[in-house]
């Protein structure tokens, strides 16, 4: 009895020590999990804070004169007066005269308020419509990227406004009387990429990543499948398939460029295939994410219960019939579960396609599977690397976009496996 | 014909080919009563045409389309007057682009030579020829193999037999398609690294401390010969990669063990997609991050220390790399920590144990080869990263262990080296493929011992 | 004691009443129990354990129903029953095992040596150190024989010197009769050991923290008939210093070991007496008929 006493008493000694030892421990837990999420939040909301104004254009809404006089140009259904009449003038005319205090001597620091493709937009409105010649028409113009970034971010620290005080000025008289006007960018959703931030859209790399995307899907899903069927119900306990799964299991964990590489000697330099095309492109990420569909179909092949084959087979079914008509069925959910997560994977993937051509500068939207393209995460790349805090804003804008794919890709998933899933 | 196009027609005829096989099927089947007295179903005499007239047009238009470009490419070279002829493969490519240019009209032919514009129209010809006689080529085995199936349908043949024979050698074949994957890696690597060596010693590549692969463009500019020592490459990786460790590894870790341990159903089941979330970001998002907001801020964190820090320093990188990990760690020790049996845990507790004594004493060291197991799985992913470090880690090859310093890496390097101009058979252009392999050949020998030790580890507990 | 091995009567025993025939069948009906009325002598005067109006619930599922029951020092005390009678619950309630299951929960006073162990303010660490258990399968920690039994010791600080240490583990495993065995290999992992050492392993680092009081849920479910026997003559000398609650499936084993005996029904608790009387003149015609076998 007294040995338990002391023991007990030794016990009760130590407990303090120990539980703060315990809370320490769980701080530690706590902590971790803090970072993390910390991470997280930090992460979106930079992206978030760095790229909500690249989905805002600045535009000019000006009263342009066409006066044939001014633009040289006699006839506007002629290709060779309109590849040679003036389309500036009318324009530096027009927000002129919406300046009431700027002088001859200021039309240069007034021409740079708006955007130098504006008098292509011009052209082609005016190719378009021949008879607006000699009319004056009240039209919208992209204003200069420096005017964009001096009304977004005036107060701003990180970004250099490069107008001058001058310009500052008009430019605020201007948005007073509603000539600067903010607006949605639908241009940053129609166009391709441009030397130009404010003309620079996403739409040409979302093409290419749907086209990139396409090639994968119809590549990846079947072949995926029926390599997981093959291993899962047909293989036989031998060498070659034990290799053929070592295989599987490290390719899974290759690091991707490895892949772009292998692109690149294989597909480009040994077969001549041409660079920069979604073909190439969606060729290797079906290889890259084979391994993933290959494995979570097995996982889902493995989860139909014995019980289905043995009743298809108890009737008579060959074996292919069990598997196809059965086993299959039961199990695609979750094969589409886990395809659509790889699918996810290779939409984010950038490194392989680097070296595979895809990064070049492209301005117009592919218009097939064979012509050069970029995809969405390249083209985040590529602006995230401009030294101009214009484009930067465009990339979050991209990564924004991106992302909100890969959520509703993932959301997707995550639906299919609760609506379709069944509990055995 | 484009081969999409060509593709499409393939499949149209191995359709018809289907109705063709299943009607006949029928037809033979009506005198002797009906389909009951067929060896198969209709279906399957359909289904066995329409593979006999699909599967050789489709390998004979794969193959045709792998390697037109090619031998295409090496006819009009071979028709250019000597003189014209490239020296090596670096023109032969420059020339060939040329060539082509011109012929699809982006190259005014105003500007090129004679010579080269009749090899411009030798390349179209050749083209719409090849096109011409694949077209004709895949639908002729099309009709021929799909004829042969035709016409050998008897109801004594058991199609059912021969249609799941050929679709398990089809599923065999996508199967097997992870070891020619494997085999192309390996093959697409080896060769131009044993070019690389033939122009670059072994002992300059694996000791040399000096990563300066510029080499002079022309043969008579002078320039530095370039230097190939991968060791400033490797301890750049490895600085990166310890830094994304000492992130990743704890706050995974222990992040899996309050989720597994302490916390509440309910909050993990908000934490926890919320750390897989940080898995499913892309990783050039990453790296915009660490080049575009850790990067300034780790240097004027350390400026306002007074301690210089590069703006591209090596602890961005693996800072923001280590973030990417946590997920694949934690989800890992997740598993580990999770297959460790109860009896274990409810052994400590019902000692008097704390929950932290329990983890740190019993269920720790039981789960270690498993974490290890995973920790060595993750420290590939590192090494094989790409773009964060393209992003955010420089080109400068400084052998240093200064975290605030600009290294680089081996990924880096392979992307710099082969984006942009590139020459084919340039020790530059090969030094991407040996670094290439060296990534490929570390990776593998991480991940087959990890699986290994996982593996193990599972089996003890099963 | 030991007078009747442990033989393969008692294995098929015990497997029968794995997979008994479904309880309602039984040919006493339900009505034959009257909830929190124990027959026999469920009290006693110097309580180790003083329990009262017990009920534990998971979920909604209530498990124990009103249960009563004193539990006095240095006896052993037997609790029997068909599968799924509660009476593993029952035990665990007594370290508070159960808490780490988050839909279970307990009414009801229970006390040792008069404090209530499920107050807020309980620690249930020292209850731990304090009521030992042994589990149905031995669960030796991957670690040597010797930090197996230095475990507990260690992380409650009651050796100070490493030859204090040293001391616990040689006692424990002499104890738990299993020095001899393994005197020589202290420093060999445990998990390579036959499943009877394991058990008595198990039984060792449970008594090297000196608790008051052993719990031991089904300790030879998992052992051959030759490790059962040791287990049990283990268990007769452990009782000159330590309480004992066992739960068994085998009631050869319960009137071998135990002073007395529990019979649970369904989450009640039917009869408790003194083990000759259980097993020669039942008092209630439940218990009668779970002991001659007509149901498990």
């Amino acid at each position: 009895m007294t040995k338990h006493r002391s023991q007990a008493e030794l016990v009760r000694q130590s407990l303090k020590k120990r539980y703060r030892k315990e809370k320490r421990f769980r701080a530690y837990g706590m902590l971790a999990i803090a970072i993390a999420l910390a991470a997280l939040l930090t992460l979106f909301s930079d992206i978030v804070g760095k790229g909500y104004s690249g989905f805002m254009k600045t535009s000019l809404n000006l009263e342009v004169s066409l006066d044939p006089q001014v633009m040289y140009l006699d006839d506007a259904t002629d290709k060779k007066q309109l590849r040679m009449a003036d389309f500036v003038e009318p324009l530096v005319q027009a927000l002129m005269k919406e300046i009431p205090g700027a002088t001859e001597a200021d039309r240069d620091a007034v021409r740079r308020l708006i955007n130098p493709y504006a008098s292509t937009d011009l052209q082609e409105a005016l190719t378009a419509n021949p008879q607006w010649l000699g009319t004056t028409r009240e039209m919208s113009f992209l204003a200069h990227t420096d005017v964009d970034v001096y009304v977004k971010h005036a107060g701003d620290k990180a970004y250099s406004i490069k107008l001058s005080p001058q310009q500052r000025e008009w430019v605020d008289q201007l948005q007073a009387k509603g000539v600067v006007d903010v607006s949605f960018n639908d241009v940053f959703f129609k166009g391709g990429d441009s030397r130009d931030p404010s003309r620079a859209g996403i739409w040409g790399a979302v093409v290419g990543s749907l086209l990139t995307m396409f090639v994968t899907l119809v590549l990846s899903f079947p072949i995926g499948v029926a390599a997981a069927i093959y291993l899962e119900e047909f293989a036989p306990q031998n060498k070659l398939t034990d290799f053929i799964e070592v295989n599987i299991n490290n390719l899974a964990a290759v690091p991707s460029i490895i892949f772009g590489l292998l692109g690149l000697a294989v597909f480009i330099n040994l077969f001549g295939m041409p660079r920069s095309v979604p073909v190439v492109g969606g060729l290797v990420l079906t290889l890259m994410t084979l391994p993933t569909i290959i494995i979570s179909s097995r996982a889902a092949i493995k989860s139909v219960p014995p019980s289905i084959r043995e009743a298809a087979a108890g009737i008579g079914a060959s074996k292919m019939q069990v598997v196809l008509h059965h086993v299959l069925p039961l199990a695609l959910p979750g094969m589409l579960t886990g395809s659509i997560i790889g699918m996810a994977q290779a939409l984010g993937e950038t490194a392989p396609l680097l070296l595979i051509g895809m990064v070049a500068f492209i301005v117009d939207v592919p218009d097939g599977f064979f012509d050069s393209a970029t995809v969405l995460p390249v083209q985040v790349f590529l602006w995230a690397g401009s030294p101009e805090l214009a484009f930067i804003e465009r990339a979050s804008a991209a990564i924004m976009v991106l992302l909100s794919f890969l959520i509703g890709m993932n959301a997707l998933a995550i639906w299919l496996r609760k609506r379709l899933e069944r509990r055995w | 014909m484009q081969p999409a196009n060509l593709l499409l027609i393939t499949l149209a005829f191995a359709a018809i080919a289907y109705g063709l096989g299943y009607f006949r099927s029928r037809t033979l089947a009506m005198p002797l009563g009906g389909i009951r007295h067929l060896k198969s179903l209709p279906f399957y005499y359909g289904a066995r045409a329409a593979l006999w007239c699909g599967i050789p047009a489709l390998i004979v238009l794969a193959l045709w389309a792998a390697f037109q470009g090619k031998v295409i490419q090496t006819l009009v070279i071979g028709s250019l007057p000597t003189e014209l002829l490239p020296a090596n493969e670096g023109e032969a490519s420059l020339l060939l682009s040329k060539i082509s240019n011109v012929a699809t009209g982006a190259l005014p032919k105003g500007f090129a030579d004679p010579a080269i514009i009749e090899a411009a129209d030798r390349l179209t010809y050749l083209r719409e020829q090849s096109s011409l006689y694949m077209t004709v080529l895949v639908v002729a085995v099309a009709t021929l193999a799909g004829f042969i199936a035709w016409l050998r349908i008897r109801p004594t043949l058991n199609a059912r037999v021969q249609v799941e024979a050929m679709l398990k050698w089809i599923f065999f074949a996508c199967a097997a398609l992870a070891i020619l994957t494997t085999i192309g890696i390996i093959f697409s690597v080896a060769f131009e690294t044993l070019r690389f060596f033939h122009k670059v010693s072994f002992i300059d590549f694996f000791f040399g401390t000096q990563w300066s692969p510029q080499t002079a463009l022309r043969a008579d500019q002078v320039a530095a010969q370039g230097a190939f020592g991968m060791v400033p490459l490797f301890t750049g990786t490895l600085l990166i990669s310890v830094i994304a460790m000492l992130v990743a590894v704890p706050v995974g870790l222990m992040s899996a063990i309050y989720l597994s341990e302490y916390a509440r159903p309910r909050v993990r089941g908000i934490v926890k997609p919320m750390l897989e979330m940080l898995a499913g970001i892309p990783t050039v998002v990453y790296g915009f991050f660490a080049a575009l907001t850790v990067a300034p801020f780790i240097s004027d964190l350390a400026a306002s220390f007074g301690i210089s820090a590069s703006s591209q320093s090596a602890l961005a990188a693996g800072a923001v790399m280590g973030i990417m990990i946590i997920p694949f760690v934690s989800s890992l020790s997740d598993d580990v920590i999770n297959a460790v049996p109860q009896s274990l845990r409810d052994g400590s507790l019902a000692l008097g144990a704390t929950q932290s004594e329990t983890m740190k004493k019993v269920i720790f060291p039981a789960a270690l080869p498993g974490i290890m197991g995973g920790i060595l799985l993750a420290v590939s992913r590192a090494i094989g990263e790409t773009m964060i470090v393209v992003m955010a880690a420089g080109l400068a090859a400084n052998l240093t262990a200064n975290p605030l310093e600009t290294v680089t890496t081996v990924t880096v390097q392979i992307v710099t080296l082969l984006t942009g101009d590139q020459e084919f058979d340039s020790a530059k252009t090969l030094a991407a493929f040996a670094l290439g392999a060296m990534l490929f050949l570390a990776t593998l020998l991480l991940n087959i011992i990890a699986l290994h030790i996982v593996r193990k580890y599972r089996e003890q507990y099963d | 004691m030991n007078s009747i091995p442990a033989n393969v009567a008692e294995k098929t025993l015990h497997d029968e009443n794995e997979q008994q025939i479904p309880v309602a069948e039984s040919p006493h009906s339900d009505a034959d129990i009257v909830e929190g009325k124990t027959v026999g002598t469920p009290f006693a005067d110097n309580a180790k354990f003083k329990l009262r109006d017990v009920e534990v619930f998971y979920g909604e599922t209530r498990a124990i129903k009103n249960v009563s029951l004193d539990i006095a020092s240095n006896e052993v005390i037997a609790f029997i029953g068909p599968s799924g009678c509660g009476k593993s619950t029952f035990l665990r309630c007594l370290n508070r095992m159960n808490d780490s299951i988050d839909i279970c929960r307990v009414k009801g006073t229970l006390e040792l040596d008069g404090q209530d162990i499920y107050d807020p303010r309980q620690d249930v660490v020292e209850l731990r150190a304090r009521v030992g258990m042994v589990f149905q399968k031995p669960n030796p920690f991957p670690k040597s024989i010797y930090d197996n039994v230095a475990y507990g010791p260690r992380i409650h600080g009651l050796a100070n010197r490493k030859s204090d240490l040293d001391d616990i583990v040689e006692s424990s495993l002499r104890k738990a009769g299993l020095w001899d065995e393994v005197k020589d290999r202290l420093d060999s992992t445990a998990t390579g050991m036959s499943g009877g050492q394991q058990q008595r392993l198990c039984i060792a680092r449970a008594i090297a923290v000196s608790p008051e009081v052993v719990l031991m849920d089904e300790p030879c479910s998992a052992l051959d008939p030759i490790a059962t026997a040791k287990v049990e003559e283990l268990i007769a000398e452990l009782s000159e210093s330590y309480t004992i609650v066992i739960v068994t499936h085998s009631m050869q084993q319960a009137a071998r070991v135990s002073h007395r005996t529990a019979y649970f029904h369904l989450g009640h608790l039917v009869e408790v007496n003194d083990t000759n009387t259980v097993f020669t003149s039942p008092e209630h015609q439940m218990t009668e008929s779970y002991i001659t076998g007509r149901f498990g």
